[in-house]
């Protein structure tokens, strides 16, 4: 099982658009998909209809009394499941802090599903955190959605310098440029210079645009109810390049 | 990973399925359109012994648009699937693409082919179920089966984690008006419109015997059973489906002998002579492709232990054997199809349907007792004479009485108290297995001395071959002289005093 998180620092970047649509994307090609999300907002959840509420809360998934396999659900899609989030995630970092060891555990946790889906989406709250620190370390592959602006170029550095710290397994880093508005010369410009300057930078950019902000009114991937439109394209080509980088 | 599904058959002739399954539901769930109907055909497939359906298992493979697939569902909920476009059934488990599904098929059938146990052709189409928040919960599939023409069915089958609302949703179907719960499997419906059940063939000599009857009555009995099991063997054995067929069909002659030896002063004079010849040579004709099939059935445990060669270096061997095997095939089929096997299997059946119990003669209780103390005082006689130094010859000779009281054991297994069957089955089973490796490994070393001769004789073997093969016949006698060093323990269990009351008991008349 792969598992992919999606992740920044800043909130409002992207991170849930990319992580449902990509999860659909890769459901759609056959692999069997687990969405978890670990964000108390819940917004992955919602987009995929499902009511944010887990048995027992993040502690009995932490602690391991509630195995996650008990808490998934079947979204609406053909080989696509969700964790869903649940109010209680807020203090997952506290939980995490009182297991043994907190930056290992959600790997722990997520290796009994290795065998019953082929990839993993962590949909992660923004921040930086035990929580993040603990998805980072069990992803194989870290996405990050940026805005092209040189601050979240710095938070992107800050990223992976922080990842090359880590001792052993170290998650590849993919980053795109999101939310790009046309209208503006800077993100146009650091948005086409961006993948031919770093080799983490995907080519694929993903505009902003209304039908991506109606996956909330349709509670559905874009691709779903708009597989022709250019936000689904956009997914589709960015789904395409992220599979090819895996191993 | 996935959940239970809710059967249902629908016969209410006046109003279509989705009207009631929506009348049913509303306001708390609501019934939208999901896949678009088709027509899928459909062939389950398991083992000839019923294997997936022992486990609780059904396969089917189901085909219309698109390639066909493979579908795995258990009792339990589990449901696994795989594209198998363009498999001919038969065919073994490792012929499918690789994948779950195979692995799991494979640890199940082992050595048996799937083949086809029924086909049917439906009408499907397929809903989903909706809660207030038009996330779909269940999905509904109504299920016209065409050919053959049955009611139609409804199943309820929740998305992962709804399984409390697809309960909800079959308990208030179930109370709808022509609607009734708990349909009977597909599987079971359509083999039930030919008379048929599914796990119906068992290579046990499965009868049930009364102690009182005339022990004439019950040896018919059994050797019907064993005439079904032999001729229920025949058309996969002829077709080469699996091996198993061959084995079922020489053990079902086997026991027949055995039943003529052992009984045979229960049936009128000179049947049990006449027919023991007959089936004598019916058990001849199956040896020598039943020995290759051991041969090639053990060939990659064995080349794993090779400690000079290569497993490759024994290619040439392993063609030879297969080659010699399709050849012995063909004889065996050709013969299986002769006059003279017809008129071996009809003329018995004819003789034993035809028996009448005699005036006067023993109860089945007392001529079972009798037959077991018997072959048991023969096991324990020669098994007691052998030594460290008696020849191969001894050992044969008691793994053939062996199986004598094994079949013997099996053929009254009704009469006997089931735990105290068990054991005593287990005890002479723990025997038999090391008198079986000791047999099968003096066979193969001699085979390989004579296909080595063989190959060297057609000029057909490289050398690396040929020493392969004797690195090969080296570790098969070693695992022979292993189970010769066992065999004294093995006979000492069967022959301890314990072992010995307990084979006693049962060879007591249960009727007295």
């Amino acid at each position: 099982m792969k598992i992919l998180a999606t992740y920044n620092i800043k909130g409002g970047v992207g991170k849930t658009a990319a992580a449902v649509n990509l999860g659909y994307l890769a459901a759609r090609d056959g692999l069997r998909v687990l969405i978890a999300d670990l964000d108390p907002q819940a917004a992955a959840t919602y987009l995929l209809r499902v009511r944010p509420r887990v048995k027992g809360g993040g502690r009995a998934l932490i602690q391991g009394s509630r195995e996650l396999d008990a808490a998934i659900k079947g979204t609406d899609f053909e080989n696509l499941d969700l964790l869903p989030a649940d109010f209680t995630f807020r203090n997952l970092d506290l939980m995490l802090d009182a297991t043994r060891k907190p930056t290992r555990r959600l790997a722990q946790l997520l290796r009994p599903l290795a065998g019953f889906y082929d990839v993993a989406f962590l949909d992660c709250p923004p921040g930086i955190s035990l929580l993040s620190e603990s998805v980072l370390h069990a992803a194989d592959t870290v996405l990050v959605p940026i805005i092209p602006t040189t601050l979240s170029l710095r938070t992107l550095d800050q990223l992976t310098d922080f990842i090359s710290g880590f001792d052993g397994h170290r998650p590849a880093v993919i980053a795109f440029c999101s939310m790009i508005d046309r209208r503006k010369r800077l993100h146009k410009e650091i948005a086409e210079r961006l993948p031919a300057e770093r080799k983490d930078v995907a080519a694929t950019a993903i505009p902003a645009l209304s039908m991506i902000e109606r996956m909330a009114v349709e509670r559905s991937p874009v691709a779903a109810f708009a597989p022709r439109s250019v936000a689904a394209r956009a997914y589709a080509q960015l789904w395409a390049e992220v599979r090819a980088h895996q191993p | 990973m996935g959940d239970a599904s809710h059967n249902f058959v629908f016969t209410d002739g006046e109003r279509p399925v989705t009207d009631a399954v929506r009348e049913a539901l509303a306001p708390r769930f609501s019934v939208v359109a999901g896949r678009r109907s088709r027509t899928v055909r459909r062939t389950w497939l398991d083992t000839f012994d019923w294997r997936l359906h022992q486990a609780g298992l059904t396969l089917e493979y189901v085909s219309g648009r698109g390639p066909g697939e493979l579908v795995l569902t258990g009792c339990g909920g589990e449901r696994m699937t795989a594209t198998a476009g363009g498999t001919r059934w038969p065919a073994l488990a490792d012929a499918l693409p690789g994948g779950p599904l195979r692995d799991r098929l494979e640890a199940l059938t082992e050595v048996r082919a799937l083949l086809p146990a029924a086909r049917a052709a439906s009408s499907v189409t397929e809903f989903r179920v909706h809660n207030t928040d038009d996330k779909t919960v269940a999905w509904l599939t109504v299920d016209q089966m065409l050919t053959p023409v049955l009611p139609t069915r409804l199943s309820v089958t929740a998305v992962r984690g709804y399984q409390a609302q697809a309960d909800w949703i079959a308990r208030r179907l179930a109370t709808e008006p022509g609607v009734t719960p708990g349909a009977v499997p597909p599987l079971d419906a359509v083999l039930a419109t030919a008379g048929q059940a599914p796990g119906q063939y068992t290579g046990k000599v499965d009868v049930t015997l009364d102690p009182a009857m005339p022990a004439r009555t019950a040896l018919a009995a059994v050797l019907l059973r064993l005439l079904d099991t032999l001729e229920a063997n025949v058309a996969g054995t002829v077709r080469d489906v699996d091996t198993e067929f061959l084995h079922d069909l020489r053990v079902s002659v086997r026991r027949t002998r055995t039943a003529l030896k052992l009984g045979g002063d229960l049936l009128p004079p000179g049947l049990a002579a006449e027919y023991r010849l007959a089936f004598k040579w019916l058990g001849d004709l199956t040896t020598p492709t039943r020995d290759l099939d051991v041969h090639l059935l053990t060939f990659a445990a064995g080349a794993a232990t090779l400690t000079s060669a290569s497993p490759a270096d024994l290619v040439p061997f392993h063609d030879h054997l297969t080659r010699r095997r399709r050849l012995e095939q063909r004889r065996l089929a050709r013969a299986l199809r002769s006059a003279r096997f017809a008129k071996l299997t009809s003329g018995w059946r004819v003789a034993i349907t035809e028996l009448k119990p005699p005036k006067r003669g023993p109860t089945v209780a007392r001529a079972a007792a009798r037959i077991i103390g018997r072959a048991h005082r023969r096991v324990l006689a020669l098994g007691g004479a052998i030594t460290d130094d008696s020849p191969a010859q001894n050992l044969h000779d008691l793994r053939k009485r062996c199986k004598e009281l094994r079949y013997a054991l099996e053929f009254f297994a009704s009469l006997y108290d089931p735990a105290a069957h068990r054991q005593a089955v287990r005890e002479l089973k723990g025997l038999q297995d090391t008198l079986g490796t000791f047999q099968d490994c003096q066979v193969q070393q001699q085979e390989i001395r004579v296909i080595a001769g063989e190959m060297m004789a057609a000029r057909d073997v490289p050398a690396t071959a040929l020493l392969a093969m004797g690195d090969l016949s080296a570790q098969i006698g070693r695992r022979e002289r292993q189970a010769r060093s066992e065999f004294a323990g093995r006979f000492a269990d069967f022959a301890s005093p314990r072992a010995q009351a307990r084979f006693r008991a049962l060879a007591t008349d249960t009727s007295a």
